[in-house]
């Protein structure tokens, strides 16, 4: 495939911490002869991590096959805004069957490419979060227990996006959506309800778990490499946050994902086989506060009056995230 | 090969003889011995090339088959009953997206209440599914349909659902005739998919159509269906002529010539109602049968032709809508406008309900003789259901 030419200087992409890197070092995005596997042109928000992501994370799934692999896309809308027919911003072989059986469709192109000797093709599935904590979650996990040759990518922006924001398996406590409104005793989405897919994706001690952020490109890059490395079933847990379902500004996408990390809400960390083998340590922590504010979805804890008790709470999730994953690089 | 074997059975060998290059199932009686038997000739490495793969659920059964046949594999799966339901959106998906699957209908009603036995409803709940369907008269039949059905699947690039009589036809052990896999491959060409997931020649499959195109798109998919029907045809002449045998096509007459009145059906109670004509010909009774071997598409005019010189039309049917009545009444009404030609419906056999010679016989002549209300349920226990439907009624 021919390589998509740069439209623009990227800052940073040639540089790590103000350091000119060298070519080998330098991102996928910053090379010249990156192909592109979502092309511009696409219905997304502007600001919309989701479109980041995949992106970045085809992009690398295409570098790392050598253009040889098959894309099966979730409805969500990540589906909606690339393929508004007969226009479509893929350039890559990509299939959208249904909103629930993403995963079972990549065990199926998985099981031809096998039948036929193919293997030499490669399968991405792909889809929010909840086409995979909620609605495909059965698949998904079939697909895992299988361990067939499938990279899974989720991108997770806390809610159903596509449908007007309403609450997911995946959205966080005191989050406002459509469908936990920040009315009522307990405004927004309620505490201890809510799933974290990696956690449950490495009970089935499959090859590899990763979660990734927007706001660590190359981190992700790497992870979407390193996870081409395995053969067998394979989970990307992406963090996108969506400027739409959150009220933020599209100039803040990814200064939010950032401060999740950097708060310890959204742990960045490896996993091998079920084992927990590398997270990446906060550089400079920020409390949750910092994270919520920017947000329409939490304002409702800042006003009319300020709720110190649910932002507490929230900071005791991230302060156990710190724990649990060893976020703060004690030994 | 001439075998003694269980229908199910026969049916795993001659769709091993197809050579798919993936199957994957979810076990649902009655279909499990045709999904064992494939997943052991799978495993002893009698079908290289073939994935079977043992999936979570019917949803994503019908969802692997989607990824397989979008790549290009000949794919193959098998449900009945609550399994087919479970399934239906993606179901719909594999018409939607013109893959050939050829899927395996055990014919199971549906719960609730659960009962596994076999009727029609589970089908004919997908009569609007854009799938095309072909019903079995006989085990030898489901075999030959299954050779078939790939072949017409292909040419069309329409999934097809061969629907057999549960327990009735997948569990009874007779001789078959068992296409090798050299006679398969003779009549079966090569599958050369229309449109294939492949790197090397990217497409967006799938994409969200809006109103500009959608009727366009759905329109299509009605005329591709009633193009089908001469493929039905002529898959079932070619299979004659390599075969030797009468198999499929899309409706099958039976001593219908001068009979005045003419027993409509579909599947293997068309077995039992042969015997009966007979001795009711004997006797001297003006009456014969026609088979529908295609529900989907509908053979209007074929239908139409076979009638077109009796006096009264019986359709017997194993599923109805609530509320209504017949199911492929409406579709032999179609046939029928403007005929003259009288029609009754006769529902038997749900849940499994034996459908007696003797029953049938008393039905027959009494609307031959006196005429019988247009909606009959064969031998409904009618005391039981007045007195519960008194209570019910007293108690609202
Ligand atoms: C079976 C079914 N139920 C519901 C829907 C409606 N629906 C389409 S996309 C969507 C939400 C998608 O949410 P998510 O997976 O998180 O992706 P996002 O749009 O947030 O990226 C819903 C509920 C559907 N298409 N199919
Ligand atoms: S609603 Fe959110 S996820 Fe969807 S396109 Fe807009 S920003 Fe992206
Ligand atoms: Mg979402």
């Amino acid at each position: 495939m021919t390589p998509t030419p740069l439209k623009f200087y990227q800052i940073g992409s040639f540089a790590v911490g103000n350091r000119l890197v060298t070519a080998d070092e330098r991102s996928n995005q910053s090379d010249p002869e990156r192909t592109n596997a979502l092309t511009s042109g696409h219905r997304a928000c502007q600001g919309c991590g989701e479109a980041l992501g995949a992106r970045y994370a085809l992009d690398m799934a295409m570098r790392a096959t050598n253009d040889q692999i098959i894309a099966v896309n979730a409805t969500g809308c990540l589906e909606v805004f690339s393929t508004p027919y007969p226009e479509s911003s893929w350039r890559i072989a990509w299939l959208h069957s249904l909103f629930g059986n993403a995963p079972a469709v990549a065990s199926g192109v998985a099981a031809a490419l096998r039948a036929k000797g193919k293997t030499d093709i490669r399968v991405v599935g792909q889809g929010g979060d909840g086409a995979s904590v909620d609605i495909g979650f059965g698949a998904l996990s079939g697909m895992f227990e299988r361990n067939d040759d499938v990279l899974y990518i989720c991108y997770d922006n806390e809610a159903y996006m596509n449908t007007g924001v309403q609450r997911s398996g995946a959205t966080p406590p005191a989050a406002r959506t459509a469908t936990t409104q920040a009315v009522g005793e307990t405004p927004g989405n309620v505490f201890g309800q809510g799933k974290f897919l990696p956690r449950i994706a490495m009970a089935h001690e499959i090859p590899y778990v990763a979660t990734a952020s927007i706001s660590d490109l190359r981190d992700l890059e790497a992870k979407v490499l390193r996870a081409m490395e395995f053969r067998g079933a394979r989970y990307l847990h992406i963090f996108v946050p969506c400027p739409l379902g959150w009220g933020s500004a599209s100039c803040d996408t990814i200064k939010i994902a950032r401060l999740a990390t950097q708060s310890g809400l959204f742990p960045l960390f490896e996993a091998v086989n079920g084992e927990l083998i590398t997270s990446t340590p906060i550089r400079k922590k920020v409390q949750v506060e910092e994270y919520l504010k920017l947000q329409g979805r939490y304002a409702h804890l800042f006003s009319p009056t300020r709720r110190d008790d649910v932002i507490a709470n929230l900071q005791r999730i991230a302060d156990r995230n710190i724990d649990r994953y060893n976020l703060m690089g004690a030994e | 090969m001439l075998k003694q074997v269980e229908g199910s059975r026969a049916v795993a060998e001659v769709v091993a003889a197809c050579r798919p290059e993936v199957i994957c199932a979810y076990p649902i009686s009655p279909q499990t011995h045709i999904v064992e038997g494939l997943s052991q000739l799978v495993k002893n490495g009698d079908l290289l090339g073939c994935e079977f793969i043992n999936v979570e659920s019917e949803f994503s059964a019908m969802s692997v088959a989607i990824g397989a046949s979008a790549t290009g594999a000949r794919t193959y799966t098998a449900t009945a009953s609550q399994g087919l339901l479970y399934m239906v959106e993606a179901v719909y998906n594999a018409s939607g997206l013109g893959l050939p699957i050829v899927m395996t209908i055990a014919n199971r009603a549906i719960g609730g209440p659960i009962n596994i036995w076999n009727d029609h409803s589970d089908s004919m709940s997908q009569r609007d599914s854009g799938w095309i369907q072909l019903y079995a008269e006989s085990n030898q039949e489901a075999v030959d349909l299954h050779v078939q059905a790939f072949r017409i699947a292909e040419e069309m690039s329409l999934p097809v659902m061969v629907c057999m009589d549960g327990f009735i036809l997948t569990h009874a052990f007779e001789e078959i005739d068992i296409p090798t896999q050299d006679e398969v491959g003779a009549y079966l060409p090569t599958f050369r998919p229309r449109q294939v997931l492949d790197p090397g020649d990217p497409v967006s499959i799938g994409a969200m159509v809006g109103p500009e195109a959608f009727m366009e798109v759905k329109y299509m998919a009605h005329a591709r269906m009633i193009e089908s029907a001469d493929h039905i045809a002529r898959a079932a002449i070619d299979f004659k002529e390599a075969f030797g045998r009468d198999s499929g096509g899309l409706v099958r007459s039976y001593k219908i010539e001068r009979a005045q009145t003419v027993v409509i059906a579909l599947g293997s109670i068309l077995g039992t109602l042969k015997d009966l004509i007979d001795q009711m010909q004997d006797e001297g009774i003006s009456i014969g049968v026609v088979g529908i071997t295609s529900f989907r598409p509908f053979p209007v005019n074929e239908l139409r032709d076979a009638l077109k010189n009796c006096k009264r039309v019986i359709v017997l049917e194993k599923a109805f809508q609530t509320g209504i009545g017949g199911i492929v009444t409406e579709d032999v009404d179609r046939s029928l406008r403007g005929l003259g030609v009288e029609r009754s419906t006769l529902i038997a056999g749900l849940g499994g309900r034996p459908i007696s010679t003797q029953s049938l016989r008393s039905y027959l002549v009494k609307a031959i003789d006196s005429g019988v209300e247009e909606l009959t349920f064969l031998d409904l226990e009618i005391d039981t259901v007045e007195s519960e439907l008194a209570r019910e009624r007293n108690s609202r």
